[in-house]
């Protein structure tokens, strides 16, 4: 048995960030992961991060109203404030803890434009901005002596009297289970990319974070708001940076047209992604694409600053298509890529569960509303994910008394044991490709009534067939197969809150886009979803709307 | 081009928990999309044909670092490495755990050696002060320098295919080393000449290296640890430290390759140790003999190359031209 003051769940950004926090606070803080820290998928983040720097004119008022309008009025106008004002101080942070952003002439941090804003406020390090952040706050872990649980997957919170207590857990080298008590417990654990099939997400990203804090009885917001990428390269569905767009590049159909001047005049490729997704969409529908996907063209960038400034997005082109940016387009379309939706916090990253906090991808504060911007799910993380960890600190003085956390850890090993036990069945993979692809096809760029009850019935045959799926790996050591068969739940979970959301939502707003109701409807859905498990219910999902905090900007229609 | 592609694959098998603990060979084969990457083919194994086979793999977008295995003996991020470039006429491909690390099942290697290294060089920035507010201020130019380093995704298959670890595991490695040197050449870093004394003095540090240029082939990110150990050496040269064997060796190597046109390797190997190292020198003894046994043992004294005064014209050509 192990004991912390704070666990964190998740060694990416977020995670990292909090615990870096704690520590200094000087409290007792451990992260637990199911990959090591330097695996997260905050790695894949290429383009930057947004700061409003106010000592080169910017204010933080204009990223907060470019955030918001960016959220199609969904986010939370409070909780957009905290970061938009918290960002400047949050990103200088960072650059003096190691991390080498690239600089202007003058020495001083350097930007470049990104879509939905129309100053250019984005720190960026080449195009693998998230990898250089992930690598220097795993520096400072490591300076910090930070206790890290590496590849120990965590398969059910503890909660007692109403608080979280801690977590049941496996250590995936020798296949024990153990339980890790805390007084406090901060989920970190990333987004749910995988519960659609083609995503860009790495395979980890299967909602373990958001499933966990859902069956803890905190209710999941705004899930239906999915973020299709609109440049995700053909065929791989690996992510091809905002940042090409941001330092120039075009967008072209199959006539070399740059089709953005139809819906996005002002902004062109820079509008809002939920927009370029749906003209994206549109060109491939109406037969203007080619094989299914549009151009990116940054021939006109010239060579040495495609390599300069967006050499990983070069190198992947050359290796996974055999393309050269330099000399031809790249073939792109909208690819599954963030979901807006998740745990539901308040502004400190605490949920209704006293002593569960939740920050980054996995959490829903909520800032990104319908749509998010881009290079604000860095921002999000390292904003929020201090924040839950100075609001976790000031918690546990309040928590006393001895926690009774071992009757979870037999339940679960009799869970666990039981799904081992399984006569063999369907292979996880199987009913995880059915549901994964169900999903992108009912709950796509676009959407509608039919589309999404269709994917609603996939989602009842899927589950009726969790029962009989088999873990074909008996051992103890590393055994993955086992790990992907509790993934699969906790997607389920993720999948199922995401379709209730979508038909609930009777209106379009951001990317939650109805070809049958094509309008935004602010009088009735100025609202968030809010989606808790219960049994009751029905297909035990029961939703819950409330209303958008509006502080300073009124809704107006949306145009780029 | 067909819809599918057939791919063979030999994978080397290890579960601490079976087979007496030894390592046993499997095959499997599978039909995938041509454009597949050596990574598709064994996630189509390990989920369609046989669950037990464990490995790491998380972004299929070579960022993570986390897919480094051998194909076909060369240690290889697999996500990047598409299947009809290392197996072009459908030949079986042999996939194994990478070299100078601990297994723990299959091709999952433990971490705990690779991350040990990399804590040795103190990496984290440790500057002089902190700006109060604001950022430091530093050329753009310095800042893209590190990016070569940066691009390290500590995939470990430079320490994987390391010929120096292979017989010394006190070997910092390449990756550490590039992990230090992204610290040296940073300008916000104040501990510039304690890292480099410390990396020049230490046991298994810089001059370890052999050139042997595996990392730089092996790297899939760019970084050619090598180059980067070889600034290090010179930084640490020109930061003064040079009463070290590798400085001796190289100096050494210099000499009597400018002196005599070439290499005088008795003399090499007691300059680097040092002449009045005695303990050293006792080392070299049975060293000497077993090589006089087999007729290997290089002359006492040296004999200059015929044309040595090219050689040495040489020297000052290059040397003219770098100044």
């Amino acid at each position: 048995m192990y004991e912390h003051d704070v666990l964190i769940i998740g060694g990416g950004l977020a995670g990292l960030r909090a615990a870096v926090e704690i520590t200094r606070a000087g409290v007792d803080v451990a992260v637990i992961s199911k990959v090591h820290p330097v695996r997260s998928h905050s790695n894949a983040a290429q383009g930057g991060i947004n700061a409003p720097l106010t000592d080169r004119g910017d204010e933080w008022e204009g990223h907060a109203y470019d955030t918001i309008k960016g959220s199609d009025f969904l986010a939370d106008q409070d909780a957009v404030e905290v970061m938009s004002s918290e960002a400047g101080e949050a990103v200088l942070e960072l650059e003096r803890m190691g991390v080498i952003f690239s600089r202007g002439e003058d020495g001083k941090l350097g930007t470049r434009a990104f879509g939905g804003q129309k100053v250019a406020r984005t720190l960026f390090v080449g195009a693998i901005t998230g990898s250089a952040i992930l690598h220097v706050l795993f520096e400072q872990s490591l300076k910090l002596g930070l206790n890290v649980y590496e590849e120990w997957f965590v398969t059910k919170l503890i909660i007692e009297d109403g608080a979280c207590r801690g977590v049941v857990a496996i250590d995936l080298k020798t296949g024990e289970m153990h339980t890790i008590k805390a007084k406090a417990v901060i989920v970190a654990a990333g987004g749910a990319g995988r519960v659609f099939e083609p995503s860009t997400n790495a395979l980890i990203c299967t909602g373990d974070g958001l499933s966990l804090a859902y069956q803890a009885g905190v209710p999941l917001m705004d899930m239906e708001m999915i973020q299709y990428h609109p440049t995700t390269l053909a065929r791989t569905g690996i992510l091809m940076s905002e940042a090409a767009r941001g330092e120039g590049a075009y967008l072209l159909n199959a006539s070399g047209e740059r089709f953005m001047e139809k819906t996005a005049p002002d902004y062109m490729e820079l509008a809002s992604r939920d927009v370029v997704s749906r003209a994206e969409q549109t060109e491939i529908d109406e037969g203007r694409g080619i094989d299914g996907n549009v151009l990116l063209d940054l021939r006109h960038l010239g060579r040495d600053f495609i390599e300069q400034r967006l050499g990983y997005l070069q190198e992947v082109s050359v290796e996974f298509l055999g393309i050269d940016m330099a000399e031809q387009p790249v073939p792109v379309q909208p690819g599954m890529h963030y979901i807006m939706g998740g745990v539901k916090t308040d502004v400190d990253g605490a949920t209704n569960v006293p002593g569960l906090y939740a920050a980054g991808e996995c959490a829903n504060v909520s800032v990104h509303g319908a749509n998010r911007l881009g290079a604000n799910s860095l921002l999000d993380t390292v904003v929020f994910g201090r924040r839950s960890g100075v609001h976790a600190v000031e918690y546990i003085k309040s928590v006393g008394g001895h926690s009774r956390a071992e009757e979870d850890l037999a339940s679960e090993k009799v869970r666990l044991q039981a799904l081992l036990d399984r006569p063999n069945g369907e292979r996880v993979a199987t009913v995880r490709n059915d549901m994964a692809r169900g999903m992108t096809k009912g709950i796509g760029v676009f959407r509608d009534q039919a589309s999404m009850e269709g994917a609603l019935e996939n989602l009842i045959d899927v589950k009726s067939r969790m029962g009989g799926f088999s873990i074909e790996n008996k051992g103890k050591v590393f055994n993955t197969d086992l790990m992907f068969g509790l993934e699969l739940e906790f997607m389920i979970d993720c999948a199922e809150t995401v379709v209730a959301g979508a038909l609930t939502r009777k209106e379009s707003r951001g990317a939650h886009f109805r070809t049958d109701i094509t309008e935004r409807d602010d009088e009735n859905w100025l609202k968030h979803t809010l989606m808790y498990k219960d049994d009751e219910a029905e297909n035990g999902v029961r939703v819950e709307t409330s209303d958008v905090k509006i502080t300073q900007w009124e809704p107006v229609k949306r145009v780029y | 081009m067909p819809d599918t592609m057939n791919v063979k694959l030999k994978i080397k098998r290890f579960d601490p928990t079976q087979s007496g603990g030894k390592t046993w060979w499997q095959e499997y084969e599978v039909d995938i999309h041509p454009d597949s990457t050596v990574l598709d083919s064994l996630i189509e194994v390990r989920e369609h044909e046989d669950g037990t086979l464990a490995m790491r793999c998380a972004c299929r977008a070579s960022i993570c670092g986390s897919c480094g295995m051998k194909v076909n003996g060369n240690a290889k991020l697999v996500c990047k490495t598409r299947v009809v470039d290392v197996a072009p006429n459908g030949e079986q491909l042999t996939i194994e755990p990478m070299g100078n690390q601990h297994v723990v099942k299959d091709l999952v290697i433990s971490l705990d050696t690779f991350f040990a290294q990399i804590n040795r060089v103190e990496p984290y920035l440790q500057p002089s002060f902190v700006p109060e507010q604001g950022e430091y201020t530093a050329t753009n130019e310095s800042m893209e320098n590190l990016l070569i380093s940066m691009n390290c995704i500590m995939c470990g298959c430079c320490v994987s295919d390391c010929t120096v670890l292979e017989v010394d595991s006190n070997f910092i490695g390449p990756a550490a080393l590039a992990k230090a040197w992204r610290f040296t050449e940073d300008p916000r870093d104040s501990k510039r000449d304690e890292r480099l004394k410390a990396l020049n003095d230490e046991d298994g540090g810089m001059w370890d290296c052999t050139r042997c240029m595996k990392c730089v082939d092996v790297c899939p990110k760019g970084v050619a640890p090598m180059d980067r150990i070889m600034e290090l050496r010179e930084a640490a040269i020109e930061a003064g430290n040079t009463n070290t064997h590798g400085y001796h060796h190289t100096e050494s190597f210099y000499n009597s390759v400018k002196k005599n046109g070439r290499l005088d390797e008795t003399r090499l190997a007691i300059d680097s140790a040092g002449m009045f190292n005695i303990p050293r020198m006792l080392d070299l003894v049975p060293i000497g003999l077993a090589a006089m046994r087999k007729g290997k043992l290089p002359p006492l004294m040296p004999h200059k190359a015929e044309d040595h005064k090219k050689v040495k014209e040489l020297y000052e050509r290059v040397e003219g031209e770098s100044k």
